[in-house]
């Protein structure tokens, strides 16, 4: 059991492994995942649901881990920055990304990379004004954005689909 | 500085029922949590004075959007992304669909609810003034049974509203007119995404030969509350579009507006942007600029 002081059980899915934690109801996403299981490639940014740096899927959907509560992922599905790949084999949007120079500083990309596979997943023929949307939640101080939307556009060209002017 | 977090208690009860007992049982000792994106932002800074929550976004109760042919019925936890991805809401209530694109981006967008945004009751929120222009009904539920009331007027003052301490928002139901209307929504902020209006305009009119037959304005962050404007569409109803006309009203929405100086804007620009998007608005009804974002705006009177 788990009774240090208001703690509670929560049990979810991160990459496709099982984890029981005993953790304050109101601890952020963000921190079970950094702190709890040491999965540190989940980034903070502004702490207060900005800046994207730290979305993670959660059952597929887009979210900012520091405003979720560690209670709300009980019986989740969570992926992260480290699940996207297929063991040594990267994911299409971290290889376009590379091959675009979608990244400089680093802190962004894991966040901009999850927003863009959760727009992909979705949408799979995004138009720019798509992209722009699906991405306006994850602020890049360093690329100036066009990099990243080149990445986006290169995803699509990989896989076949067109990307809509 | 961040909260304790042994200090909180967050706990989700079975199902509905469940987290109306619990509240009943001790009125006002808990508090609804739904998706997070404002309580959250509120603990990490330490202003979150309320210990006890109670984790409503698992209740399928409160969820799912309902159409029947006089109304859509939302559930509260219907979330922003919900909202703007439904084919009837796009087509009969564009406006909410635009305030909830507008909202936050697609990760606040997908934990959002429309029921969070009202109980947090900012007079800056994107929502409701489309909620206002729609007439739109809420539920309010305890455990000792259930009342509707309009959401115009729910709130009374700056944060307050009419919620009992052993009440919940349920449901969120928008009379369906039938009727063609024009449509205007435009939030006004410093950018696209993840920004906080300066000043938020929804509207919706009935136009016939160039007349207004009927009319709703709502606007947010120029009032302690989100603020449905009856003087202004008193003035505008049952008169032609033309620019005296536009004249006399921008005059009563200044008099009904209370803009002020705070750290996103001042209340000079607000009334200013106010009385524009006004005449944008009508412009708009009389179809000879494009609904939505976009128009240049049009210094009139």
């Amino acid at each position: 059991m788990c009774d240090e002081r208001h703690k509670v059980n929560v049990t979810c899915r991160v990459n496709g492994r099982e984890y029981t934690l005993c953790v304050f109801p109101l601890m952020r996403l963000l921190d079970v995942l950094r702190e709890e299981l040491r999965l540190t490639g989940t980034k903070e940014g502004c702490g207060e649901g900005e800046c994207g740096a730290c979305s993670v899927l959660i059952d597929g959907e887009l979210v900012n881990s520091c405003l979720v509560p560690a209670l709300q992922v009980n019986g989740a599905e969570i992926t992260t920055i480290e699940g996207i790949a297929d063991g040594d084999r990267l994911h299409t949007v971290q290889e376009a990304f590379i091959e675009a120079g979608g990244a400089q500083c680093g802190i962004c990309t894991p966040g901009m990379i999850l927003a863009a596979v959760s727009l992909l997943g979705r949408m799979p023929e995004p138009s720019e004004e798509d992209m722009r949307a699906g991405l306006a939640g994850n602020l890049c101080r360093c690329t100036g954005y066009m990099k990243i939307f080149e990445a986006v556009a290169r995803v699509c060209q990989k896989t076949g689909t067109k990307v809509n002017a | 500085m961040r909260s304790c977090l042994p200090d909180y208690e967050l706990v989700a009860p079975a199902n509905l029922r469940e987290a109306l007992a619990l509240m009943a049982g001790e009125p006002g000792a808990w508090k609804p949590f739904a998706g997070g994106t404002d309580l959250m932002v509120l603990l990490e800074a330490g202003k979150l004075p309320h210990k006890r929550f109670l984790s409503l976004w698992h209740l399928r109760e409160l969820k799912g959007i309902e159409v029947s042919p006089t109304a859509v019925t939302l559930g509260a936890l219907t979330t922003y992304t919900e909202v703007l991805r439904h084919p009837v809401l796009q087509q009969e209530f564009p406006c909410l669909c635009q305030g909830a694109r507008e909202t936050g981006g697609v990760a606040t967008q997908n934990r959002g609810t429309l029921g969070g945004n009202i109980a947090n009751a900012s007079p800056a929120a994107d929502s409701p003034p489309a909620l206002l222009v729609y007439d739109a009904e809420l539920e309010l539920v305890s455990a000792t049974g259930s009342r509707w009331v309009p959401y115009r007027g729910f709130h009374s003052s700056y944060k307050q509203m009419d919620l009992r301490p052993n009440e919940l928002i349920a449901r969120i139901r928008l009379p369906r007119v039938g009727r063609p209307r024009r449509h205007y929504y435009r939030k006004v902020g410093t950018r696209k995404a993840q920004a906080i209006s300066k000043v938020v305009f929804a509207g919706v009119a009935e136009v016939e030969g160039g007349v207004v037959r009927d009319v709703r304005i709502a606007l947010g962050s120029v009032a302690p509350t989100v603020l449905r404007c009856a003087k202004t569409e008193a003035v505008l109803r049952g008169h032609p579009t033309v620019e005296s006309t536009v004249a006399a009203a921008q005059a009563a929405l200044a008099g009904e507006i209370a803009p002020i100086d705070d750290f996103r804007s001042t209340a000079k620009y607000r009334r200013r942007v106010s009385l524009n998007l006004l005449a944008v608005f009508l412009q708009s009804c009389l179809g000879t600029v494009e609904q939505g974002p976009g128009p240049e705006p049009w210094y009139g009177a």
